[in-house]
Formats: C-alpha cells, structure tokens, sequence
C-alpha cells in the first residue's frame, strides 16, 4: 500500500489531474466528504489531505510514502529527510518580496519583514547583507505593511491581484516555486519497487499533455 | 519560575523510568556480551574530551552537534561528546599493534547539540563496534554481519539493509573542482535526490561534462543488488577507482546474501549518510514504520591520521533506546517479579528474606507505613508466616 499525502486547494486540484491522465483517481471527492483518508480506484494506493506545510512532516515521518509539496514548504521545512525525486511542474508561483511601490533596500540597511516563512525570509535578507527583523504571521501578510506592522512582506505571488489590490507591488524574486514530488527515505529502500514503478508511471504522465 | 517550569527538561532530553531504564540495561548488557564473544573489547572513553580529539577529522555537521565549554585547567575548549566513534579511534591510534586488526566495542550516553526532525531525542546511548587495521571486504562484512545479529539478539524484527559508497562520490566530486561551500551544497542535493536543482547547479557551477553527468547518473542507482551491473556499465567512463569501488559494494553484497539468504537489501549509490568522516562503504537499517534508518556504519580509513596513526577502519552503530524501543522483547521488562515482606522483626523472616536475595530475587520488605501494602508494591508475591514457617505465598 502506497500513501500519497496532498494538500488541499491548487496542490490537490492540478495532482489529481496529472493524476487522472494516468487513469488513477479518488474515489470519494473530498470536498464533498470530511475524510481525511480518501481511496483511490487504483488498488494499494490511498491519498492523504492534510494542510500544506505538514506534508512533509507526515513524509518525513513515514505516516505517507509520498507527497507533493511546494517547493517554499520544503525550502522552509529544511530537512535532510526526504528525497525530491520529481518536479511536477505544478502549482507554479513565485516567492517574493513585495512592498508599497519604488521600496528598495541597501545592503547594511534595516528591515521589517512580515512572512510565513521566516527561515527562507532570513536566509535571503542575510544574503543580502540586509539587517532583516522577521515577524512571523500566519495569513493576510499583504495587510503588515498597511498598517506599519513591517516594511515589506515575504510571499508566494500568483497573478500579484491581492497585492494590488492592497496598494503593495511584487520587489525582488527569491525562488521560483513549483511544487515536487516527495518521498519517504525508507519508503525509497523498503518499497523500492513499488514506489519506483509508481514515480515512473508519474514522469509518464508530465510527459503526456493533458 | 512557575512551579511547573521546573518539570521541565531540556528540549529533546529526558529521563528514563524504570521500566525503561530495566529494558535498556538488560538489552545492552545482551548486546555487550554478545560483542565480547565476538572478540570485540569493551571501552569507556570519558563523556567529555578536548574538542580537538572529538572532531577530528569529522566535518562541519559533528561540530554544530558538539556542545564545547570551556577547561579552567588547560584553558583549552572541551566538547561533550556527541558520537563516542573519533574516541575509539584515538584509542585504537594509542594501543594499536603493527599488523593486527584491533576490534573494540563500547555502550554510551552521547549529547547532541541539536534535535533533529526526526530524531528528537538528544540524549541517545550509543552503542557500537568498531574494527581497525583492516580494510578488507572481509573486515566490513563482519561488522555487518554483528549489526545484523545485534538486531536480531533485540529481536527487531523485518530488518531492510541499505548499502552505498560514498568513495564514488567523493572520487567525482573531487574531479568537478568544487569550492567545500560548493561541495556542501552538491552534497545537500544528492541528499535529496532532486534532478532539478541538480541541473541548475552544475550548469551555474560549469562543472565539466564527463563528472557533470556521471554524478547525474549516480541519482538513478539505486535498487536491488543488480542495479550494480547497471552501475558499471554507466560509470565505467570514471575511472578504474570508480568501478573498484562499485566492485566492492558488489562483493559485500555477495557475501551477505550468501549468510543471510533471506535479508532485503538495497543498493543506493548516491546516499550518502555519515559522509561526516567515512571514506568507502557505508550501510544502514530500517524497519517498517521507521521514516530513518535505526542503526548505521560504514568505513573510514583516515580519521586516525590526526591521532598520529591511520588504520583503516570500519564499525556500526545505534542507540539502544531505539533499539530498545523497537525491540520485540521490550514487554518483558514491563514489571518485575517483587515479593513483599511484612514490617516484622523476626529473625526467621530475616533468614528467608536473605535467602531469596541471595538467589536473585527481588524482595520488599515494608517499612510499617500503613499503606504499604503488597498491591500498591506491584508485589505478586508474599512472605507469610504458615506452619511456623515464612514461605512465599502468590497474591490472590
């Protein structure tokens, strides 16, 4: 039995369909159940939907073989324990500063920075040689900086509508973010065969246009 | 400080009850006789050491792992030691003979400076083995033949065994000319075996092709022993070096299936777990629900050069409180056989207590509280005084 752990939303909505073009799909739709464990028609192969950021931690651990994951949450995670075998090209966006418009910064200058991502938002300011002060948030960072709770923010942008929207402007990129295919290092060596099989099965389907 | 601060402990430190702490010291005490039998002699290197002895030769990540203070004596920094290997090195570089392998054991607390993600706990005892003067396949596949028979002396059961050689990547990383930053980060991205950071680094890097793609190749190597021919094969353009070490991988392989017909194991050429100071094979064990491997090892053949003296050597090791917690064996220390005593001066009772101490049975006698009573002593059994005779008596 392979556990595949996704998220909820874009993750889960663009993995089931590069999913679907290999035939495999959830048998229960989960926006219309509250399982948490959700079957699929292939037989010994289950999904998890679980927030985000635990996705790799459920990896990790070993609760899921699998995952798919953005590449911020890995990059925030920070951990030696998973393998990224696979780029699935989905759940594309950018991780970006943004602040009000023409905010720039000088190295050995001093910032405030609102984000989720507190390890990616340091490393980046500190490679900038930008005094950074974090302050971690855990949603609407577009509002710190309207109402002087920090400079600029730390985020993923998409289409950059909400923080237009807000007056603020994307700055400076720091990674681009797809998400990855994830995998348990144990699975990898106790289950070698059948997870191996179930990667390829999955770098034929990001070769098959939908 | 609020009264319940103070049962807290140090993050990823903690105490072991008595259950446990019963386990844990029978386990280990199986294990240690176990490694002696096998010729391997037990040593006790203190638990702090010159930081100088304790990284030798180790890299950057046993350093973050090494808690330093400093000694009033000598004004020179001490570590707490966070892996008891370098100080069996250093032993072995002192009393080794010329020509003869030297084979020690030992069992420890180590501290580790920081909790992993996984591996939370801080304050492991670890216990292992360790082989010098001898680099040959021979000496590698006893080592694994004991971490093997020490998992299956604590009855962990469903053992996986991971092999790899961190000599290939070490051969290909040097021919690239990497910076050590660069290196360390090639490092990181094998770790994860991730194409696509891969490509971008040794395109921003200008690696040259011929090691470009060979360490390309090593991300796919991995699988049952026969992905070993596939190995030579792809990485023949590297190097005779290359191939005698894949060769190598391939023997012990032979080797352990030949004792062990029914082991599973896995190949993985690009893993590279204790890279720290290990120079040629390295192996590990995983069992199902574990997301990391429970015991690992490898061979390092140079570590002793900075004691003065390099041997080759190799050793394994785990610890014992994983092993002790994995153990199929570990509902046997649950509780213990404990017989009680009344709160009665009677020389006869004297004599029957002693008596049953003598033959290695637990016996509480009561000090005449009033609620000391054999039920709340965990106590199976009595002393009662019947036809003029104190006898052992089991609780209703």
């Amino acid at each position: 039995m392979l556990t595949l752990a996704l998220s909820k939303g874009r993750i889960y909505d663009e993995a089931i369909a590069l999913l679907g073009r290999i035939g495999i799909e959830p048998t229960v739709d989960p926006d219309k159940s509250r399982k948490l464990i959700l079957p699929s028609n292939r037989e010994g192969l289950q999904f998890l939907v679980i927030r985000a950021s635990d996705v790799p931690t459920y990896v990790e651990y070993g609760a899921a073989d699998l995952g798919v994951a953005g590449k911020d949450v890995l990059a925030e995670y920070d951990t030696k324990g998973l393998y990224e075998p696979l780029d699935l090209g989905i759940a594309c966006c950018r991780l970006m500063t943004a602040g009000r418009q023409g905010l720039s910064f000088e190295p050995g200058s001093r910032v405030r920075v609102a984000t989720k991502y507190v390890k990616t938002a340091h490393r980046y300011f500190a490679s900038k040689g930008i005094q950074a002060e974090i302050i971690k948030l855990y949603g609407s960072m577009e509002l710190a900086p309207l109402v002087g709770l920090a400079d600029c923010i730390v985020d993923v942008v998409d289409t950059g509508k909400t923080l237009k929207a807000n007056g603020l402007e994307p700055l400076d990129l720091i990674m681009e973010v797809s998400s990855r295919l994830i995998l348990n290092k144990a699975a990898m060596k106790m289950k070698h065969a059948e997870v191996k099989a179930f990667i390829d099965e999955i770098r034929q389907a990001l070769e098959l246009k939908p | 400080m609020l009264t319940h601060d103070r049962w807290l402990l140090p993050e990823g430190i903690d105490d072991l009850f008595p259950h446990e702490a019963r386990a844990l010291e029978q386990l280990g005490r199986t294990l240690m006789d176990r490694l002696s039998v096998w010729g391997y002699h037990q040593v006790i290197p203190p638990m702090v050491d010159f930081l100088d002895s304790l990284l030798v030769g180790t890299g950057h990540a046993l350093d973050l792992e090494t808690l330093k203070l400093s000694d009033p004596v000598s004004g020179r920094l001490i570590g707490l030691r966070a892996d008891i290997t370098p100080q069996v090195a250093r032993i072995d570089a002192r009393t080794a003979k010329a020509g003869v392998p030297s084979r020690f054991c030992y069992l420890g607390a180590v501290i580790r400076g920081l909790s992993g993600h996984l591996d939370k706990t801080r304050n492991p005892i670890q216990i292992g083995a360790e082989l010098f003067g001898d680099s040959s396949e021979a000496a590698t596949t006893e080592v694994i033949h004991l971490l093997l028979e020490t998992l299956a002396l604590v009855r962990v059961e469903n053992v996986h065994l991971d092999l790899g050689h961190v000599g290939i990547y070490r051969l290909l990383a040097g021919e690239a000319g990497l910076s050590e930053a660069e290196e360390s980060e090639l490092f990181d991205i094998l770790q994860r075996k991730d194409p696509t950071d891969l490509r971008v680094f040794l395109a921003d890097r200008q690696v040259a092709q011929g090691p470009a793609e060979l360490i390309t190749r090593l991300l796919d190597l991995n699988g049952p022993l026969e992905v070993l021919d596939r190995a030579r094969d792809t990485l023949a353009p590297g190097g005779p070096l290359i191939l005698k070490a894949v060769d190598e991988v391939a023997n012990i392989g032979c080797r352990l299936t030949a004792r062990f017909p029914s082991l599973p194991l896995h190949v993985d050429l690009a893993e590279l777990r204790g890279y720290q100071y290990h120079t040629g094979i390295v192996f590990a064990a995983f069992v199902p629900g574990q997301g990391q491997e429970i015991a690992r090892g490898g061979r390092y053949d140079e570590i002793g050069q900075a004691f003065g003296h390099a041997r080759p050597a190799v050793g394994f090791s785990a610890d014992l409180r994983m092993l002790a917690s994995l153990s199929a064996l570990k509902g046997q220390f649950e509780s213990v056989a404990a017989i009680f005593a009344p709160a009665i001066e009677d020389p006869q009772l004297e004599r029957a207590i002693s008596q049953l101490r003598d033959e290695g049975q637990m016996v509480i006698q009561s000090l005449g509280g009033p609620h000391e009573t054999a039920e709340r002593l965990d106590c199976k059994a009595s002393l009662r005084l019947l036809d003029g005779r104190w006898q052992v008596i089991q609780n209703d």
